[in-house]
């Protein structure tokens, strides 16, 4: 494709040097390992219980088949007609997207600094759940014995040995998982690492429901509060949720896409790995609650009286609270951490595919030489800013303003850029037509670009809150280095990558199907007017 | 378990897990689009 415009006679044999999934369940279960992940287990059940309970259900299945398929669909069909990595594929959506693939690889970038001492917590209370190390003073062990945690607001350089070696190791594995490539290590990480983590979980939450008081827990997550549903609070919390839990907007779905053969069925494949993450977060839900209710009833309280009910803290506090009082408790606290860290691993692994990816396509460089350069210099940074005592302070305002406003600035800019000035939402309903056994239609369209509108509320009311209210009572200079300094770093890696010449060629590229075959104007933005028929033949 | 919580429980496991069944099952009959345009053959890139 030259630019804007492409060639207008297809290449009768496009030959490209690009790795590929083995097959379709290949893909899907890669995708479904990238959206299952520490959010689906710990962040679902808290937006529910807080969010109207029962009746969240509601507006989490309008969330989800309003704007979580709608954009799922649209990143696949990104990735799988322009074949490159988040920025590459962005540039052939319009010349001056570049930046929004870079904008999702920054975020990448950064979420899997974090993202991988969280899976280190995991791997340490793995082998603690040996000897239930946690179990007399579960929010003392996390906070004083493990982390060692200093003062909030502060930065120290004073590492954590036993929280850097599991941090390194979860570094080296995944360096090796991306070194392998993308058929011998992320496809083999996810066909043998999804079904293992789901018959774990499986089992994690049937011995749950036999606790005592797992009936009430259920209750508690379960009983609906219809009056919820008229806060917009609540709709906008279902949004978030479906948001953040599918991966979207973060560049993985369109790197993920990129890796399927052309002659690929796109849409009925993102129905199950759409359908696959929400199952799993149901299945997390009720099994988390059904462990509180036993919690809560084991202490004499309510449900709704119990602490840390969400977050890094209910994993690590709350739950190690219910192992401890559980029969068997070494053998499910080893399995429940266990699924912590294939659940995040799986994730992680997505999210650094997504910056090797791009390095790779940018600078021509071999998946091995990408995973190694991308995992070193991220191992180095995520120890310093991690391992430390000060390094939860850190991980929580990163956090904040990578998840909060990078994700969704990284979602409204790829929507604006593909469907609003990039004008390819047609050509992308088409393509996805033409390959997929289900027709999206052109509703979809629509949705897509209400999603974008309802983004921009989200991201102008959080930014808002964040600048007046500040975040969890840090000094204002700690949260503008590390807080809105991860935004001025998403920025300038949006706006300087795409000086920076490929050094491969990009601009041979030919879409197929081709606009001709998808009965489109050669230049795009010019007006259409034949109607397509998918099924009329070539 | 109250009535309301049993029946939100029950609509929400036969919506989402059904939704994933289904899905399943609409991608296992008809796996590939036997109408694709011309074209489009790539060649793998080998390990």
């Amino acid at each position: 494709m030259t630019e804007h415009a492409e060639q207008p006679a297809a290449a009768p044999h496009t030959h490209e040097k690009r790795e590929h999934w083995s097959g379709q369940t290949a893909f899907i279960l890669a995708a479904i390992g990238s959206a299952v992940g520490l959010g689906n287990i710990w962040r679902f059940p808290g937006e529910a219980y807080d969010n109207g309970g029962g009746a969240f259900m509601i507006p989490y299945l309008v969330a989800l088949l309003t704007a979580g398929i709608p954009i799922l669909f649209l990143e696949h069909a990104i990735g799988h007609r322009f074949r490159g990595s988040a920025p590459l594929a962005m540039k052939r959506v319009h010349r001056h997207a570049e930046g929004v693939g870079w904008l999702h690889v920054a975020i990448c970038f950064v979420i899997g600094l974090y993202y991988t001492a969280i899976i280190a917590w995991a791997l340490s209370y793995f082998f603690f759940s040996f000897d239930l190390s946690y179990a007399d003073d579960p929010a003392g062990f996390f906070t004083a014995d493990y982390l060692q945690l200093g003062e909030a607001g502060t930065v120290s350089l004073s590492f954590v040995p036993h929280v850097i070696i599991p941090l390194v190791a979860v570094w080296l594995i995944t360096i090796v998982i991306l070194a392998l490539g993308l058929h011998r290590g992320v496809e083999r990480l996810n066909l043998i690492g999804i079904p293992v983590l789901v018959a774990t979980f499986l089992v994690i939450v049937v011995r749950a429901l036999m606790l005592d008081g797992a009936s009430d827990g259920v209750e508690a997550l379960f009983t609906p509060d219809f009056a919820a549903l008229g806060d917009p609070q609540v709709w906008i919390a279902a949004y978030g949720q479906i948001f953040f839990s599918l991966s979207l907007a973060y560049g993985i779905m369109i790197t993920y896409a990129s890796y399927r053969r052309r002659r690929s069925n796109i849409t009925a494949p993102g129905l199950v790995v759409a359908f696959g993450n929400s199952s799993f977060e149901l299945l997390a839900g009720i099994g988390v609650f059904a462990a509180l209710g036993f919690l809560a009833s084991q202490q004499g309280v309510a449900v709704g009286d119990l602490e840390g009910l969400a977050g890094p803290f209910l994993s690590f506090v709350t739950f190690p609270a219910v192992i401890a009082e559980m029969p068997g408790g070494q053998f499910f606290g080893a399995l429940f951490f266990a699924s912590l860290v294939l659940a995040g691993l799986t994730s992680l692994v997505s999210v650094l595919q997504v910056v090797s990816s791009a390095l790779q396509d940018k600078l021509n460089l071999k998946p091995r030489t990408a995973a190694v350069a991308v995992g070193g210099v991220s191992a180095v940074l995520s120890i310093v800013g991690f391992g430390t005592t000060t390094g939860l302070y850190l991980l929580d305002t990163v956090d904040q303003w990578s998840n909060q406003l990078g994700i969704v600035a990284g979602a409204i800019t790829m929507i604006a850029a593909a469907v609003w000035f990039g004008r390819r939402g047609h050509e992308l309903e088409r393509h996805l037509a033409a390959v997929s056994t289900l027709r999206p239609g052109k509703a979809w369209l629509w949705l897509v670009s209400a999603v974008a509108l309802l983004l921009i509320y989200m991201f102008v009311d959080k930014a808002v809150t964040l600048l007046v209210d500040g975040y969890e009572g840090y000094p204002t200079w700690y949260l503008v280095v590390f807080g809105w300094g991860t935004v001025a770093f998403l920025a300038l890696a949006a706006f300087l990558m795409p000086v920076m010449r490929w050094r491969k060629d990009i601009v041979h590229f030919h879409p197929w199907p081709t606009r001709e075959q998808l009965k489109l104007p050669a230049e795009v933005g010019e007006r259409h007017t034949e109607d397509y028929d998918p099924r009329s033949g070539p | 378990m109250s009535g309301s919580a049993i029946v939100l429980l029950a609509v929400s496991i036969v919506l989402v897990w059904g939704g994933l069944a289904g899905s399943i099952i609409v991608l296992a009959r008809r796996p590939e689009n036997d109408h694709m345009p011309e074209g489009g053959e790539d060649t793998r890139v080998p390990d």
